[in-house]
């Protein structure tokens, strides 16, 4: 959740209930809804590390909100998740988060984006087929174990494909 | 870009396909630039109608590119007549196709055989040639037959014999294991990788990754254009399939 927030925040500086809207318009309903207690524990935790300030604004007839901002420190640590390939198969797609968010805070291009991700799993297909190739005598368990990390390898490429038809 | 590792073999220049008819316009390849080393092995990938095959079909001549340049050993070739093409492939280019592709009223041997011929062989010189290389691909128990009575498997190392008959500069190859069983593509492939191993160059097009991860390099089309060129560069990690262990739920 960090990062997503981090990301909506490059854009704009926003509340907290705002980054849940954000957050729900930008994926819609396939991607599970935010709870908003966690999202504000989120951004508290992010505040004390420094990564976002706030400021309160005062309302009329309601309670001061919290507008949160990016700090540099943010903004760096945002950068560094940005660039980072993200492995191999995934229970939480990562990247895909990321395909989203950066470009829509004009931190990255997708395309380039898409490059660096399928560079990195075709490093991670190479070291599965040396090691298919060492276990070459191997118990059936080891080689089939291999051959579904390939199998995963292989639809994570095709949907980098499916993002790159979309989206580019 | 990554760099060749030796003396370039194939150079090509911004190249342009366009195919035309009854007034339909369609842009297959829109501007591609890409060199090959000597002895290197490039995979082309990218999604259906991208345009792998048919920038494939212009680097070998089997049809003339719209607009670029096409430089192979030195020599400039985009320009060549289709019979200087013919003349061009049967020492310097190799094909293998998808489906094989081979005479199916010769044996086995004389599909090897003809290309060696076709080029000034004797007919001594393309025998031994033959025979070395069934021997080598592990079909030399099938040289009498006709290529009907042999697997997709057999079939596809047959034509991949062929292929090499003339010792060819460059070795082309599209999508070899897109109708094969897993076993027959394992083979094809363990042999395509000992041919790249003993220095053949080879440019290969497939959607397969895993077959893409036997390259030096993969180039990666997108409607017509290079999207992608980069060195498959081994990931760093101790333990490739952490990811997949965990997936399952089988981290010890």
């Amino acid at each position: 959740m960090r990062q997503p927030l981090l990301a909506l925040l490059a854009k704009e500086p926003a509340h907290g209930y705002e980054l849940k809207l954000a957050l729900e318009q930008t994926f819609g309903q396939a991607y599970p809804s935010p709870n908003i207690g966690q999202i504000y524990v989120t951004l508290k935790r992010l505040e004390q590390d420094g990564l976002v300030r706030s400021q309160d604004v005062a309302q009329d007839s309601r309670p001061n909100k919290k507008v949160y901002e990016l700090t540099t420190a943010g903004r760096t640590e945002l950068a560094a998740w940005v660039e980072e390939p993200i492995e191999g198969p995934r229970v939480r797609d990562e990247f895909f988060m990321k395909l989203i968010l950066a470009p829509m805070a004009g931190l990255a291009d997708r395309m380039e984006f898409i490059n660096s991700q399928r560079r990195h799993y075709f490093g991670i297909m190479r070291n599965l087929m040396d090691m298919q190739e060492s276990l070459n005598q191997a118990t059936p368990a080891a080689r089939l174990l291999v051959e579904g990390a390939m199998l995963h390898l292989q639809a994570d490429l095709d949907w980098l494909e499916r993002c790159q038809e979309e989206l580019v | 870009m990554s760099t060749s590792p030796s003396p370039e073999l194939l150079r090509v220049r911004d190249l342009v396909k366009v195919y035309a008819s009854g007034g339909l316009r369609v842009e297959a390849i829109r501007g591609a630039d890409l060199g090959v080393g000597v002895g290197e092995f490039v995979a082309i990938m990218g999604p259906s109608g991208s345009g792998k095959s048919t920038l494939l079909h212009l680097l070998g001549g089997l049809e003339p590119a719209t607009r670029g340049e096409i430089w192979l050993r030195g020599r400039r070739v985009d320009g060549l007549s289709a019979s200087a093409w013919a003349v061009l492939r049967r020492r310097h280019v190799g094909f293998v196709f998808q489906f094989f592709n081979l005479l199916s009223t010769m044996t086995v041997a004389d599909n090897i055989e003809l290309p060696a011929l076709l080029a000034g062989a004797t007919p001594r010189q393309a025998r031994k040639r033959r025979v070395e290389l069934l021997e080598e691909l592990g079909i030399t128990a099938k040289a009498n037959a006709a290529p009907s009575r042999l697997s997709g498997g057999e079939q596809q190392r047959v034509a991949l014999a062929r292929a090499l008959a003339n010792e060819p500069s460059l070795l082309l190859v599209d999508e070899p294991t897109g109708n094969l069983d897993s076993a027959s593509a394992r083979d094809v492939l363990r042999l395509l990788h000992r041919a790249h191993a003993a220095g053949q160059t080879i440019v290969m097009v497939t959607h397969d990754a895993k077959v893409a991860g036997l390259a030096d390099r993969v180039i990666s089309l997108y409607d017509g254009r290079i999207a992608d060129d980069a060195a498959i560069v081994p990931a760093p990690r101790e333990q490739p399939l952490k990811d997949f262990l965990e997936l399952r739920g089988l981290v010890p």
